[in-house]
C-alpha cells in the first residue's frame, strides 16, 4: 500500500490475527450498514510522486508568472523579499512537524520563539502584552472587537472606512454573532474624518477601530483620533502595518488600547492570501482577555530558565463557553517566520527600509501624478502605498502588453471595496519595486490612459527570492 | 493547610463555600475541600464593593493553572469589602482558607437564608457520602 | 535500552549529567543584541534621500526606534537552530496525540507549495492571471465535496475553530431565512472545548447532552432537551471517545424533526474516508481540518484550515467570495471568485483562505486517490486497534483500562484512575515518563468523562514495530512504577528542561523580554 503507511499485507494480517479478525471490514462493524459508503470515492486513483509533481506543475504554470510583470498590487499583502535564512529555519523538521507545544519540556524551542516574537510584536507597537500570533489580519479585527465588548460591556462598533475591507467585513460577518451593531465613520483628504468619528461615538460605544497606514496609504493622527474616542470611554483598536513601525510612531505612545495586523509582509509569501499570520497586542489591564496562545517565562524543578504556555484558563479548552476567543493556534510557523524576518532586518534594518520605503513611495506618488489622466487621490501623507484617481480611463482599462487585450495591470482597484472611490486603484511598493519598475509602472500608465500600451522589456533578473535585486 | 478542616463556626453551602456571621455582616470563603480540589489558585476575580450578591449565584472566579471555578455565594447581601489581599498573593486561599484566604464581606440582604445552610458536621458528612 | 536495566540510562536523579540541551541556559535572540551588529543589507532609494520629515509630519514618526535585536546572520542561524534542538517533533518520533491525527508530512507537498507561481501570487492577483490557482480551489472544493458527501465547499475558513464559528453563522443565517430565531446550539458533554467556545460567539446558548454508558449520544437527554428552541447539535463521529455512534441516523431524524441542523466536527474524519460521509449520516454543515486528515504540517501550532462542505439549502450563505466555474468564452475566466452573493454570511477573513494550505492537501489528495484515502483510514482504525489491544494486556490492562470497552475507530482513550490509586502516579506523571523514552505523550486528561484520561491516536502513518515499541515502554514504566513510584514522579530527566513551574508563570506573568 502506498499512502505514506508502513503497513504491509503480512503486517496487516498478524495484527488482525492479534485481535482475532480476519478482515479489516470487521473493524467498521460498528458503523450502520445505511451510512456506509457502498462504492469507491469519485475521485482519480492514486498516482506517483513525480506524476503529482507533474500536475500540481502544471496547475501553477495556469497562473500567469508572478515575475513577468512588476508587481504594484498591496492592499495588506506586500510582495517583500523573504531572506533566505527564513526558508532554512521554517522547513526545519523541528519547526514544521510538531504540535502546539501541550508539553513544555519537549517544546522549548517553539515556546521560546512565542516569547520572543511577543517581545518584538510589544516593541513595534508600544503595547506591554503580546499574544503568539492570530490567524491573519482581518479576522483579528473581530478578535479585537469581541475583547472590547467583554472590557467595556458595550455593543456598538466603529469603524473607520479606512479599516481594510476585508476586516471592515469580517467584523460585520461576527458582529451578528457577537449581539452587536456597527457604524461606519467616512474619510476626508484620504483620512478618518475625526468630527465624523465625534459625531459617531455615544456611551454605548465599545471600541473605534482605526488603520494606520489607514487602507488609501495615508498616515493617520492616531493620537488625535484616540483623544476623541477616549472622551466617550471607548477603547481605540488599530490595525498597523509592521513593516512601517521602523519610522511611524507606534501605536501603544499614541493612545491605542489594542493594536493588531496582518504580519504577511514579515517573512511570509504571498502564498495567493495565506497562510499568514496576526500579531494582537494591548494594554495590561487586558491582560486576562487576551485571544489566542501566550507563551511565559518560568523555571524548571532544576532552576532552569524555561517557557511554557501562560494564563490558559482564558482559553477555549478550559473556560469553553466563556473562554476569551475559539482560537487554538497561533500560526507559530509563520510567525517564527515573521521574528526571524524582524530579526535579519535588525533594529537599524527596519527604520532604513521604512525609510526606503517612504522615499520610493513619494517619488512614485510624484511621477504618476505628472501624467495627464491620473492624480493622487488625496494628499495626506503615504508610506508605502496610495491611492491614484484615473480620470482618462475606467480603472478596469488599465491594461498592459503587446498582445490583443493585453493584461491586468497589477494595481489594487477600490471599486469594488469602496464605491465612493470608484475611479481610484492603490499603488503599492516594496523594496523589490526599483526605481526602474515605478518608471515601468509610469509607462504603462500613460500608454493605458492614451490608448497605446508598452510591454516590459527591462531586465527582470533578480526579482525572486532567490537572487536579490541588484539597487537601481 | 494539608490537612482538612471545617471549623465548628462557620455556615456551609453545599457548593463548598463557607460564611461566617458576625450580626448583620457575613464573611465568605471557600472551603478546605474547594481548595485542595482546585489546586495551587493563581487568580481571585472579585466583585466591586457595593455589588449584589445573590445566594446560590456565582459572585466571583478563583483560578488554577489549568481551571476555572465559579464561587458560589451561600448567602444574599452587598459587598462591603473585597480581600484586598487576594489580588498579589491569591495563594493564600490554599495556604489559609478561612483565614487570610477569606474572599468578600457582606451585608447581608435576608437572615432567614442562613437557616438553610449546614453546620460542619452536616457539611463533613456531605463530603463522606 | 539494555534489556533488564532498571531505567533508561542516564536518566535517573543520581546521574545528573547535563545534556547539551539542558546546558543551554535559554538566552533569548534580545539578550544576543550587540549594538551596530547587523544581517541585511538594504538598496539604496535610487533616488535623492530627503529627509523623512518633508514626507511625513515629524508628528507622526518615531522617536525611538522599537527595541529589536542587533545580530548578525549567522548568530540568527545558530539561534534558531539551536531551539529547534529543544523541540520534539514528529519527523524524530511517534507522536500519539489524541484527537490531534499527527500523520506524516510529505515533502512534496513542501516542494509543490513553493512553486513560485503559487507562493508568489498575490492574492488580488486578476482571476483571469489566476486561473491554476482557482482551478486547484475549485478542484478541492469537489474533492471535499466528494469526501464529505455534501455539494458545497467554501475552503475560506483558517482552522477548525473558525469553520465552526463560520458553521454557526451559517446555521443561524438559515435559521433566520425560515424566520426562525432559536436560542440554544446542543453539544455532547465530551465535545472539545472550541465548540462552546464557537457556539458563545455565534451568540448562542451551549446545551450540553450527556453521554450513554456505551460512549455515544444519550438519546433520551436528547430528546428532553430538542425543540423548536434548538438551532443545531453539534457533534463529531466517531466521537471524542473513539467511537462511532450507531444511532447516527435516528440522532439526525431528531434533529431535524425539531426543525435544527446537525453540525459535524470534521477532528475525527481521518477515520471514515471512503468508509463513511458526514453527509449521509444526515449532517447538514462539516469543517473538516485540512492539518490532520489532509496532511498539512502542524507547524508547532498553526498553520492549517478549517474548509466547511455544506448541503444544498445551506449552500446560499456560504462565505463571500466563493470559488466557481463559469462556461469559458473570450473575455471571462473559467474559474473566478464569485461575491454576488446576497445571502452570503460574508466574510470570515482577509482573501481566499490558506492558499498554500490547499496546495499541499490538494496534492495529499492526488497522491494517494480515493482508493489511497479510504487505505489510510483502514491503517488508521487497524493501528488504533492493534495498540488498543496490546496496552489491554500486561500492566496496562491492569493500572490503564481502556473507558469504553468496545472496539475503536481511529483513537482509544485509557483511563489511569487504578494507576492513581494503586501505584499513586498520575496520568501526568506517566505522560512525563513517557518523554524520557523518546515519544510523545498521548493527550492526557481529556475527555473529562474519563477519569486520568489518555487519549491516544496512533495514526496509519506509523509501523507496526513502532506502537510495539510503545506499548513495551508503558509496560516497563509501569513496572519501574511498581518498584520506584518516585522515579516517575520526578520526570523527565532527559529533556532539555524539567518539570516546570507553571503556578508561577501564571502568578506572575513574564510575557516577553525585559526592555
Amino acid at each position: 500500500m502506498a499512502g505514506y503507511s508502513p503497513l504491509t499485507d503480512s503486517d496487516r494480517e498478524a495484527m488482525l490475527g492479534a485481535l482475532g479478525l480476519d478482515s479489516v471490514d470487521q473493524l467498521f462493524e460498528t458503523v450502520p450498514e445505511q451510512v456506509r459508503l457502498d462504492r469507491p470515492l469519485d475521485l482519480a486513483p492514486g498516482a506517483p510522486e513525480n506524476e503529482v509533481f507533474d500536475r500540481m506543475s502544471e496547475l501553477a504554470s495556469r497562473n500567469r508568472d508572478p515575475e513577468a510583470d512588476p508587481c504594484f498590487l498591496g492592499a495588506g499583502m506586500y510582495d517583500h523579499y523573504v531572506p533566505a535564512i527564513v526558508d532554512a529555519i521554517t522547513s526545519r523538521s523541528e519547526f514544521l512537524t510538531p504540535y502546539t507545544p501541550y508539553q513544555p519540556e519537549v517544546s522549548q524551542g517553539g515556546l521560546q520563539v512565542m516569547f520572543e516574537f511577543q517581545t518584538a510584536m510589544s516593541e513595534l507597537t508600544g503595547l506591554p502584552v503580546s499574544n503568539a500570533g492570530l490567524y491573519e489580519g482581518a479576522s483579528a479585527a473581530a478578535a479585537a472587537a469581541y475583547m472590547a465588548i467583554g472590557a467595556t460591556g458595550r455593543h456598538r462598533l466603529i469603524v473607520s472606512r479606512g479599516l481594510h475591507p476585508h476586516a471592515r467585513e469580517a467584523l460585520a460577518t461576527h458582529a451578528v454573532g457577537f449581539g452587536c451593531e456597527i457604524e461606519e465613520v467616512g474619510l476626508a483628504g484620504g483620512l478618518t474624518d475625526p468630527d465624523d468619528l465625534a459625531r459617531a461615538l455615544d456611551d454605548e460605544t465599545a471600541v473605534v477601530f482605526l488603520q494606520n497606514p489607514n487602507f488609501l496609504g495615508s498616515v493617520e493622527d492616531l493620537a488625535g483620533l484616540s483623544e476623541v474616542a477616549h472622551a466617550r470611554g471607548a477603547l481605540v483598536a488599530a490595525s498597523v502595518d509592521p513593516v512601517t513601525l521602523g519610522i511611524l510612531e507606534s501605536p501603544g505612545k499614541c493612545g491605542v488600547d489594542i493594536a493588531f495586523g496582518e504580519g504577511q509582509a514579515l517573512g511570509n509569501r504571498l502564498d495567493f492570501g495565506g497562510p499568514s499570520f496576526a500579531f494582537f497586542c494591548a494594554g495590561e489591564e487586558h491582560l486576562r482577555r487576551m485571544p489566542g496562545r501566550i507563551a511565559g517565562e518560568t523555571t524548571d524543578v532544576d532552576g532552569r530558565r524555561g517557557f511554557v504556555l501562560a494564563l490558559q484558563t482564558r482559553e477555549q479548552h478550559i473556560r469553553r463557553e466563556k473562554a476569551t476567543s475559539n482560537i487554538c493556534t497561533s500560526q507559530a510557523l509563520n510567525a517564527l517566520a515573521g521574528m526571524i524576518h524582524l530579526a535579519w532586518l535588525g533594529k537599524q534594518g527596519l527604520v532604513e527600509l521604512g525609510a526606503l520605503l517612504a522615499r520610493r513611495t513619494a517619488f512614485a506618488r510624484d511621477q504618476i501624478s505628472a501624467i495627464e489622466g491620473f492624480e493622487p487621490l488625496h494628499d495626506a501623507p503615504v508610506v508605502r502605498e496610495f491611492a491614484v484617481r484615473s480620470t482618462a480611463v475606467p480603472v478596469e482599462m488599465l491594461r498592459v502588453g503587446g498582445d490583443q487585450a493585453g493584461r491586468p495591470l497589477a494595481v489594487y482597484p477600490l471599486a469594488r471595496d469602496l464605491p465612493e472611490f470608484g475611479d481610484s486603484f492603490l499603488v503599492a511598493i516594496t523594496e523589490q519595486r526599483s526605481i526602474d519598475d515605478i518608471h515601468w509602472l509610469v509607462d504603462s500608465l500613460r500608454e493605458s490612459a492614451s490608448g497605446a500600451r508598452p510591454s516590459f522589456n527591462g531586465n527582470r533578473i533578480g526579482t525572486t527570492d532567490a537572487e536579490p535585486r541588484k539597487a537601481a | 493547610m494539608s490537612e482538612p478542616s471545617y471549623p465548628e463556626d462557620l455556615l456551609y453551602h453545599p457548593e463548598h463555600d463557607w460564611a461566617r456571621i458576625d450580626g448583620s455582616e457575613a464573611t465568605l470563603g471557600i472551603t478546605w475541600y474547594a481548595q485542595d480540589s482546585l489546586g495551587e489558585v493563581v487568580f481571585f476575580d472579585g466583585p466591586q464593593p457595593g455589588d449584589t450578591i445573590s445566594k446560590d449565584s456565582p459572585y466571583a472566579e478563583v483560578e488554577s493553572v489549568k481551571a476555572v471555578s465559579d464561587v458560589i455565594a451561600p448567602l444574599s447581601g452587598e459587598v462591603i469589602e473585597v480581600n484586598p489581599d487576594l489580588a498579589d498573593a491569591p495563594e493564600a486561599v490554599n495556604a489559609d482558607p478561612y483565614g487570610t484566604g477569606w474572599m468578600v464581606r457582606i451585608r447581608i440582604a435576608d437572615p432567614a437564608e442562613a437557616e438553610a445552610l449546614m453546620d460542619a458536621a452536616a457539611y463533613r458528612a456531605s463530603l463522606e457520602a | 535500552m539494555t534489556e533488564g536495566s532498571e531505567v533508561v540510562p542516564g536518566t535517573t536523579p543520581e546521574t545528573a549529567l547535563e545534556t547539551p540541551q539542558q546546558a543551554d541556559r535559554a538566552r533569548t535572540i534580545f539578550e544576543k543584541s550587540v549594538p551596530g551588529r547587523r544581517a541585511a543589507r538594504l538598496a539604496e532609494a535610487g533616488i535623492e534621500e530627503r529627509p523623512l520629515d518633508e514626507l511625513i509630519p515629524a508628528d507622526l514618526l518615531r522617536d525611538e526606534p522599537p527595541g529589536l535585536p542587533e545580530v548578525s546572520e549567522p548568530e540568527i542561524v545558530r539561534h534558531y537552530n539551536r531551539l529547534s534542538r529543544r523541540n520534539f517533533d514528529l519527523d524524530t518520533g511517534f507522536y500519539p496525540l489524541g484527537s490531534c491525527t499527527m500523520k506524516y508530512n510529505p515533502r512534496l507537498n513542501e516542494r509543490v507549495a513553493a512553486l513560485p507561481s503559487f507562493s508568489r501570487l498575490h492574492p488580488a492577483t486578476n482571476p483571469e492571471d489566476a486561473q491554476g490557482a482557482l482551478e486547484l480551489m475549485f478542484l478541492l472544493q469537489e474533492a471535499l465535496s466528494e469526501i464529505c458527501g455534501l455539494p458545497h465547499v467554501s475552503l475560506q475558513p483558517s482552522a477548525g475553530s473558525q469553520g465552526e464559528l463560520a458553521g454557526l453563522l451559517l446555521t443561524r443565517a438559515w435559521q433566520a431565512d425560515k424566520g426562525r430565531n432559536p436560542t440554544k446550539v446542543l453539544t455532547p458533554d465530551t465535545a472539545h472545548g472550541t465548540n462552546p467556545a464557537s457556539v458563545a460567539m455565534a451568540g448562542y446558548e451551549a446545551v450540553k447532552v450527556a453521554t450513554n454508558p456505551s460512549g455515544g449520544v444519550d438519546l433520551d437527554d436528547l430528546r428532553s432537551k430538542l425543540d423548536g428552541d434548538v438551532a443545531c447539535l453539534m457533534l463529531t463521529n466517531p466521537n471524542t471517545l473513539g467511537l462511532f455512534d450507531p444511532n447516527i441516523s435516528e440522532i439526525a431524524g431528531l434533529v431535524h424533526d425539531e426543525g435544527g441542523l446537525l453540525y459535524y466536527d470534521g477532528a475525527n474524519l481521518n477515520a471514515i474516508m471512503g468508509l463513511a460521509r458526514p453527509g449521509d449520516m444526515g449532517f447538514d454543515i462539516v469543517h473538516v481540518n485540512l492539518h490532520k486528515s489532509f496532511s498539512q504540517p502542524h507547524g508547532g501550532g498553526g498553520p492549517g484550515a478549517g474548509p466547511i462542505a455544506v448541503s444544498e439549502t445551506v449552500e446560499p450563505f456560504l462565505p463571500r467570495p466563493q470559488v466557481v466555474r463559469r462556461p469559458g468564452s473570450a473575455g471571462v475566466p473559467e474559474f473566478d471568485l464569485d461575491f454576488d452573493r446576497p445571502k452570503s454570511i460574508g466574510r470570515m477573513r482577509g482573501f481566499q483562505g490558506n492558499f498554500g494550505v490547499f496546495v499541499r492537501s490538494f496534492a495529499y489528495i492526488l497522491s494517494l486517490g480515493g482508493d489511497g484515502l479510504r487505505e489510510a483510514s483502514e491503517g488508521a482504525v487497524l493501528n488504533a486497534n492493534y495498540l488498543r489491544k496490546r496496552l489491554s494486556e500486561g500492566r496496562a490492562g491492569r493500572y490503564l483500562p481502556i473507558g469504553f470497552d468496545q472496539p475503536c475507530m481511529h483513537e482509544f482513550v485509557l483511563s489511569g484512575g487504578p494507576m492513581k490509586k494503586e501505584l499513586g502516579l498520575k496520568t501526568l506523571d506517566l505522560a512525563k515518563r513517557i518523554l524520557d523514552f523518546g515519544f510523545h505523550p498521548p493527550t492526557v486528561y481529556f475527555p473529562q468523562l474519563v477519569e486520568e484520561a489518555l487519549m491516544i491516536e496512533p495514526v496509519e502513518t506509523e509501523s507496526r514495530e513502532t506502537l510495539d515499541s510503545f506499548a513495551d515502554a508503558i509496560e516497563q514504566i509501569l513496572e519501574e512504577a511498581e518498584r520506584d513510584p518516585e522515579i516517575a514522579m520526578g520526570a523527565p530527566y532527559t529533556t532539555p528542561v524539567r518539570r516546570l513551574d507553571e503556578v508561577g508563570a501564571t502568578r506572575n506573568p513574564v510575557l516577553r523580554e525585559a526592555a
